[in-house]
């Protein structure tokens, strides 16, 4: 049995400092995309920048980035005879050896835009297309989208998406993981369920998947709307190895990827703050999972939040 | 004399994926109901067993996909398109995958009833983009479905039949993507049928011919594309007018499509579509539905009437001999 990991302390490789460094930064640049957008899924950023910044900085195996590429324009949707410009080229060369990424979140797209920005990866001009007709960085992303290598804005796709590659690559014999981030509303689809039977039947032990449990929903919050906890219980009795970590913590997260175990995957339960970095957002509780400004006054006062952040970053 | 073939896919599929490593065969406990047991036991480490769980199953197939794999999905047409049809339209369709849904149990072909009958299954992937649409009608249709749907950059969705079934084309002449057969010449009516229903036309389209009328009959096998110069030029040339007769509900099937092509080349005579109008049907035999539903010889023959508006004066029992399945077949996995 997993036991939970916590941080040890006094350590501060170099790595964590880089990362921590990169989770203020998708902070801020997502903080300050939202107030020009007048609006957006801050909450996300606020939840998942320690998460985002350690799978690109760390915890992926993916080839680095030779040049921050720029997202492309949308060229059609994918079929026959046509060529596709995938999303995933934004993770870098795929190689046998190499991690794959796949990102089932889609509503969390600003997050893994900002964070690809943070590592080197995309283009900072590229935000600037953000929800902008005839673009491919879409609110919610598609394939195409930066980062994105499968449509999963119907939530609870990729996992099984992913346990199909994880089968296709055991068959090829390749040593890279298949990582796949989700939110924790996406453990209310049945399909997930499906996905882990499957994955533990098939003894997919080269999967990874980590959770951004900030126990928030469209509807408000989780245990009010469908409650999924015991979560780690569940997950264990469906045959996955569990980890529960401080969301926030990069040595905590470094430590659980450890404990993956012979012919199961291992997930990691992230418990997030969905507030974290921005304490003002606490005052709209329970309805975070958008930020929609009701009047000028309020938006004054998320400015106000922002230019603290800055002052924050820059000393 | 009609040949009646027992099982054709499951030694044919055997030895058609003997040299495709890349071929692999996803089920949802429907196996042996799907005739893939002995492929399972010949090729165990390219079978895998999804359970019941059809939507997980689809993500799984689009995985693969995407890793160079063809996963030939094998399992009841309506746990193809009912139960998963947004891991089908998101996970397969939109990215256009070269996943291969093997559906079986198309129509009223079973007496599983409403459940297990897939009536409005081509409606729905017609109106799926991307989608490729076959449906066999006899033993040499599925023995050559898999090449043509192997060839197909993009899903591909199959209309398969199991068990007994008559051989109504020559060995010789294969499934060919988007090409109708002739299975005879006239103009007074084209009549255009696909899948099971075939069989029956073709009892039909005898008896109308010695009443006196010539009729064109165009058995179709592939619903989507639907752009097949011969089906045009048919259209073209009919004179008194145009019936189609499909194993599926007359919204959406190739009805129409026949209706479709009809009013984009201003084809200005009249439709009769036999199918399902609109309903469910229920579990009973396969012949007593064809009866009910109007899926039979003696349908099309007052089709034609209706058409020309004139009796024909053909006897029923002038018709060739019925084939009736034996509902507990040892071709069956079970009685559905």
């Amino acid at each position: 049995m997993s036991k939970n990991v916590q941080a040890e302390p006094g350590n501060d490789a170099a790595w964590i400092q880089e990362a921590k460094a990169i989770a203020a930064a998708i902070r801020l640049r997502g903080f300050e995309h939202v107030m020009e957008a007048n609006g957006g899924y801050l909450s996300q950023i606020c939840s998942a920048a320690e998460m985002l910044a350690y799978l690109y900085s760390h915890g992926l195996n993916l080839a680095p980035p030779e040049a921050p590429l720029k997202p492309s324009a949308f060229t059609g949707t994918p079929r026959a005879g046509a060529g596709y410009e995938t999303g995933a080229r934004f993770n870098g060369e795929s190689a046998p050896d190499r991690d794959r990424f796949f990102f089932s979140p889609a509503h969390y797209a600003l997050p893994l835009y900002v964070a690809l920005i943070e590592t080197g990866r995309m283009h900072p001009d590229g935000l600037s297309e953000f929800n902008k007709d005839g673009g491919t960085v879409e609110l919610i992303g598609a394939e195409h989208s930066p980062g994105f290598e499968t449509t999963t804005g119907s939530l609870s796709q990729a996992l099984s998406q992913a346990a199909g590659v994880a089968i296709a690559r055991r068959m090829k014999g390749e040593a890279g993981l298949i990582w796949v981030m989700m939110s924790d509303g996406e453990y209310q689809e049945g399909q997930t369920w499906e996905a882990f039977q499957a994955i533990a039947f098939h003894r997919l032990d080269n999967m990874r998947v980590i959770v951004d449990v900030n126990e928030q929903q469209c509807d408000g919050p989780m245990e009010l709307v469908m409650k999924i906890e015991p979560l780690a219980q569940r997950l264990r009795a469906f045959g996955a190895t569990v980890v529960e970590i401080d969301g926030h913590d990069l040595v905590a997260m470094d430590a659980a990827k450890t404990r993956a175990e012979p012919g199961k995957a291992l997930v990691i339960l992230a418990r997030t703050d969905p507030a974290r970095g921005v304490p003002l957002l606490n005052e709209r509780c329970p309805m975070l999972h958008y930020l929609r400004f009701t009047s000028a006054e309020e938006k004054n006062r998320y400015e106000a939040e922002l230019a603290a952040m800055r002052e924050r970053s820059s000393c | 004399m009609l040949e009646i073939v027992k099982r054709p896919h499951v030694e044919n599929f055997i030895e058609w994926s003997r040299n495709r490593p890349e071929v692999l065969v996803l089920s949802a406990d429907l196996t042996n109901s799907c005739e893939v047991g002995r492929w399972r036991d010949t090729y165990p480490d390219r079978f895998f067993s999804m359970g019941m769980a059809e939507q997980n199953m689809m993500g799984v197939a689009a995985g693969l996909a995407r890793e160079g794999y063809t996963p030939w999905i094998h399992t009841f047409a309506v746990f193809i398109y009912r139960r998963p049809y947004d891991q089908l339209a998101m996970s397969i369709a939109y990215p256009n995958l070269p996943a291969r849904m093997v559906g079986f149990l198309p129509g009223i072909v079973t007496p599983g009833g409403v459940t297990h009958q897939a009536i409005e299954d081509v409606a729905i992937m017609r109106a799926t983009p991307n989608m490729t649409i076959l449906e066999t009608g006899d033993a040499t249709e599925v023995e050559t479905v898999l090449d043509v749907a192997q060839a197909v950059d993009g899903p591909v969705y199959i209309r398969m039949l199991r068990g007994e079934m008559p051989r109504l084309f020559p060995k010789s002449e294969p499934f060919q993507l988007n090409k109708a057969r002739v299975l005879s010449e006239g103009d007074d009516i084209l009549l255009i049928t696909s899948g099971i229903v075939t069989e029956e036309a073709i009892r039909a389209t005898r008896a109308v011919s010695l009443a006196g009328v010539s009729v064109r009959h165009l058995h179709v096998s592939t619903l989507k594309p639907f752009n097949d110069s011969m089906v045009k030029k048919a259209l073209s040339g009919v004179k008194g007018g145009v019936i189609t007769m499909e194993n599926h509900t007359i919204v959406g099937g190739l009805g129409s499509a026949v209706a479709e092509l009809m009013a984009e080349s201003a084809c200005a005579v009249p439709l009769l579509r036999f199918g399902l109008l609109d309903t469910y049907a229920h579990g009973a035999s396969r012949r007593y539905l064809m009866a009910e539903y109007e899926l039979d010889a003696a349908a099309l023959i007052r089709g034609v009437e209706a058409i020309l508006k004139r009796p024909l004066n053909i006897a029923l029992d002038a018709l060739e001999e019925v084939r009736t399945e034996d509902m507990h077949s040892l071709a069956k996995a079970e009685a559905l």
